[in-house]
């Protein structure tokens, strides 16, 4: 049986959502056995890949990169799982939205040398949005942070070919 | 005032009258676009000729062809002017002692189908009394109706008269009149209420704002016949802010009949008591919603309360409560003096008597109509309206306003009565009818609403506050051509969820137009799309 | 005392007359979700969330606003039911700036645990992220409008039960607001007795005690229906 290509990405977020994933601590090893991690901040992997089969996505999308990045994720990748309420909802990512457009919110920050290179720094965006308002997504796990048993309920019913089913107060957000 | 009197007021207003009456419309319409200043050029010119023995000038209500203001009429001639300017005044008075072919002012024909297919019930009077002047509706006949329930009917006569006329609320639901009364009626309580509702609210509607200005003695009349129907001895009526004129006309009118004892106490020399009193709305389109207005009317903010308990029951103070609107109380003298079978002679089995509709949009002839209920959709607006102007084709009718739905033309041989409109997904309404031809876009006409609603929902239950919000991005988007197949499926759903859970009528309502507008013209819906998508790429 | 008897989601049921169809039902352990309801205060039936169907009517009716009848059939959790409820929080979620994750309210939000019961994932509406004040101009405590529901339980909770009637609403439509006195900030409002009622009636983190921080403003609505239970009690004696 071929093993899953799976990989993880991190947007607009605060990477707590990675880091309950790596509070799955052994099951880890247990998961790395069944899928291979294809592109992940935690690998060492500049291109996101073709033929991914599963991508937990973190954070919201914020800047142009966010954009381009995830617009690339929903080509290139079968299922696609919205992780934690920055991609669900946008979150504390999102706290900026009703301040206005993004100069509204940097100009305040950085007087009148905010951060604009082009290729360097990327463009943020007028307005943060939720993943699942920019592409597709295919199931949804919320928290901030989602705890490691609702990321690996998920995951485990996603390796078994199951439709992962949250729910209760494995819906929850906050 | 006992009758004797009433008919000595009526034959001396009847005597005050010239040979030849200069009717010069004095309703809104007609006043914004100068006709005050064309009764004073009238009233000048009379003297000038030296002809006030002989003829006078009237101020009196809506003459209906609002497109052709400022109007004016003649009797006994009937000769009709269109478009008149104050400076054509001498010329139309020259023109009732000889008539010369092209003097240069534009004649009107009384006899065209906008005028004579109508049949004027509730407008009887509009265009021929002086609302300002109670003598002048006296003297056509006006109180008599009022009489003749307090001294020769009993309550329940009167009840049953509304009844077996078939009369249904005009306000837009067409419950039963004589229901709601009896219900009243039947209600135990020594405090009752009767309320007309005057705030009328639908964009392009201004049927009830014309028949107060025209007329507001009937309305008056209705309501105090309804009072000693119902047992109640204060009556109010609501009144939008933004209808002045009519505020003034129902302030002198209610003075007027005061004075004469015709309201107050005592009335007809009987025990019968009945006050009214105005209260005027601050612009909020859903205190037209009756809960609503009875919280307006408390002094509290207008928001709607669940039903039941309805007004009849638990009304203004938590007392019974009759409300109606204008229309209604308009076609409650008429009923009582040519008696009740004589109503239910007119329109079809179910919808009786006749309905006003405000035509405008995209017609030839805008302005009133008041025509029998069943009367085809498309003889109203082909015949009486004239059709589409330039050449245009007419593409569809709008009944109900936010609450109603688009009418496509190959339906325009629907019956005009509640149920057949009902029938087709859109609604009688209050009488606004909108017509659009073929430069209409449906989508932008369904968000002209939802925006319309969001604008005037209340805030208070959660679907129509927050979902006319969402409704009105998702129309945005489609009409922009930003929308995917899959938010036209959304707007579908969203739709029949604030249609089933929002509170009042304004939210369950809400949805009419983009309900209709995706049952007949869904292709434009999705070519909306089709177009986003292709510049997308 | 005359009763009623009547089937909620088929349970055969015998309820005081004068009970509503939402009392009626948790006093028998049917779970209805509700917002604007708040033991101990009058009801408005704004939220729509206890809609229910009753059998023979095509309209569907706010159970807390419905009075038990003999013989009536209701069904509080049909497909439907369960679909347009889910629709409401949505609404709510996506209608003002909710995060739950910096919130005073965090874990003991009425909305929050509304989005768990109807099963909330995520919002099919777009946020409107609008721009919202904060008023902590009281001493003791403040109103965020990002998050406020607009479920009015401050307002009849402050003309109700402490007669005060500092709170009420202005605005229409999305544009609704709670105000204090006539839309004065808090701290300048006269009538305002500092009771604090308003913030233990809150569903959300929207009134909250100044100095909470994230997650610690626990509010306790048992008191509020303890009290009004206790003044019945004590007229009736």
């Amino acid at each position: 049986m071929s093993r899953l290509r799976f990989a993880t990405v991190w947007l607009g977020g605060c990477s707590g959502c990675h880091m309950s994933f790596l509070d799955l601590d052994e099951w880890l090893i247990d998961l790395a056995s069944r899928v291979d991690v294809v592109f992940s901040p935690l690998a060492d992997v500049k291109e996101y890949p073709e033929n991914v089969d599963l991508v937990l996505v973190e954070g919201a999308v914020a800047n142009d990169e966010n954009l381009h990045m995830i617009r690339k994720v929903r080509e290139r990748t079968k299922t696609l799982v919205a992780l934690g309420d920055c991609a669900i909802t946008g979150n504390v990512t999102a706290l900026r939205n009703p301040l206005g457009v993004a100069l509204e919110v940097l100009r305040p920050v950085y007087g009148e040398n905010y951060p604009d290179e082009p290729q360097i720094v990327p463009v943020l965006l007028d307005r943060v949005q939720p993943v699942h308002q920019v592409v597709p997504v295919d199931y949804f796990v919320p928290g901030c942070p989602p705890p490691a048993s609702r990321i690996k309920a998920v995951l485990e019913a996603l390796l078994d070919g199951k439709t992962p089913v949250l729910e209760g107060n494995e819906i929850r957000f906050g | 005032m006992d009758l004797a009197e009433l008919n000595e007021v009526a034959e001396s207003e009847r005597s005050r009258q010239k040979p030849m009456r200069i009717r010069c419309c004095t309703a809104a319409g007609c006043v914004s676009s100068g006709s005050l200043a064309v009764k004073q050029a009238l009233d000048r010119a009379i003297v000038e000729r030296g002809l006030n023995d002989y003829v006078q000038a009237c101020s009196v209500g809506c003459l209906r062809l609002c497109c052709a203001g400022p109007l004016v009429q003649v009797d006994p001639s009937q000769e009709l002017f269109e478009e008149v300017k104050p400076d054509q005044a001498p010329t139309i008075v020259q023109s009732l002692l000889a008539r010369s072919a092209s003097d240069g002012v534009k004649r009107g024909n009384p006899a065209m189908p906008f005028f004579a297919k109508q049949q004027p019930i509730v407008l009887e009077n509009s265009g021929i009394v002086e609302p300002e002047r109670i003598e002048s509706y006296i003297a056509a006949g006006g109180y008599r109706a009022l009489q003749q329930a307090i001294r020769e009917m009993s309550p329940a006569e009167v009840v049953d008269a509304v009844t077996k006329s078939g009369l249904r609320g005009r306000g837009g639901a067409g419950y039963p009149t004589g229901v709601k009364w009896s219900l009243v009626a039947k209600m135990p309580g020594a405090q009752k209420y009767v309320v007309c509702n005057a705030d009328e609210g639908d964009p392009g509607a201004f049927m009830d704002r014309s028949v107060l200005e025209s007329d507001p003695h009937r309305v008056l009349e209705g309501m105090a016949i309804a009072a000693y129907a119902v047992g109640a001895t204060q009556g109010f009526v609501y009144v939008r802010g933004e209808y002045p004129l009519a505020i003034h006309r129902l302030q002198v009118a209610i003075k007027q009949a005061n004075k004469l004892g015709l309201l107050g106490s005592g009335i007809f020399e009987s025990p019968v008591n009945f006050r009214i009193d105005l209260r005027i709305g601050a612009g909020a389109f859903v205190c037209g919603e009756e809960t609503a207005l009875i919280a307006s009317i408390e002094g509290k903010r207008g928001t709607p309360t669940a039903r039941p308990p309805y007004p009849a029951e638990k009304g203004l103070w938590s007392c019974p409560t009759l409300i109606n609107n204008v229309e209604t109380f308009a076609n409650i003298p008429p009923i009582l003096n040519k008696g009740a079978d004589w109503f239910a002679s007119i329109g079809t089995a179910k919808s009786k008597g006749t309905k006003v509709f405000a035509l405008a949009g995209k017609i030839r002839y805008t302005g009133l109509v008041e025509v029998p209920m069943g009367m085809p959709l498309r003889t109203i607006v082909e015949d009486l309206g004239g059709g589409a102007p330039d050449g245009g084709t007419i593409k569809a009718v709008q009944t109900g306003g936010p609450s109603g739905g688009c009418i496509p033309a190959p339906l325009l041989d629907t019956p005009v009565d509640y149920e057949s409109l009902q029938a087709v997904g859109s609604i009688m309404g209050s009488g606004g009818m909108i017509v659009m031809d073929q430069t209409t876009n449906m989508v932008e006409v369904a968000k002209y609403f939802m925006e319309f609603c969001m604008d005037e929902s209340c805030g208070k239950c959660v679907p129509c506050r927050a979902g006319t919000v969402q409704l009105h991005r998702l129309l945005t988007r489609i009409a922009a051509g930003d929308a995917s197949q899959a938010e036209i499926k959304q707007l579908e759903v969203l739709c029949d969820m604030v249609k089933h859970t929002s509170l009042c009528g304004l939210g369950q309502s809400a949805p009419n137009p983009v309900l209709s507008t995706l049952r007949y013209f869904r292709q434009e819906y999705d070519q909306s799309i089709k177009k986003g998508r292709i510049s997308l790429i | 005392m005359p009763v009623k008897t009547l089937t909620i989601d088929g349970q055969l049921i015998t309820s005081p007359a004068e009970q509503t169809v939402l009392d009626a039902a948790r006093l028998h352990g049917i779970k209805i979700p509700t917002l604007c309801h708040l033991d101990g205060v009058s009801e408005v039936g704004a939220c729509r969330l206890c809609l229910v169907e009753i059998a023979g009517s095509n309209k569907l009716a706010p159970s807390c606003l419905t009075a038990v009848a003999e013989g009536m059939a209701v069904t509080t959790n049909s497909p439907r039911l369960q679909e347009y409820r889910k629709m409401i929080v949505e609404l709510l979620f996506a209608e003002r700036n909710h995060v739950c994750s910096v919130c005073v309210a965090n874990a003991h939000c009425e909305l929050q645990d509304l989005a768990t019961a109807v099963g909330m994932d995520h919002v099919r509406f777009e946020y409107q992220f609008p721009k919202l004040p904060v008023d902590v101009s009281h001493d003791q405590f403040g109103i965020d409008h990002n998050r406020c529901v607009m479920c009015t339980r401050c307002v009849r909770v402050c003309d109700e039960v402490e007669g005060a009637h500092t709170w009420d609403v202005a605005g229409r439509g999305h544009n609704a607001r709670v105000i204090t006195d006539l839309n004065q900030p808090w701290g300048d409002a006269d009538t305002c007795t500092s009771c604090g009622k308003c913030v233990q009636a809150c569903p959300t983190g929207a009134l909250f005690r100044q100095g909470a921080t994230v997650a610690e403003m626990e509010k306790d609505k048992q008191k509020l229906a303890y009290l009004v239970e206790s003044r019945a009690r004590r007229a009736s004696k």
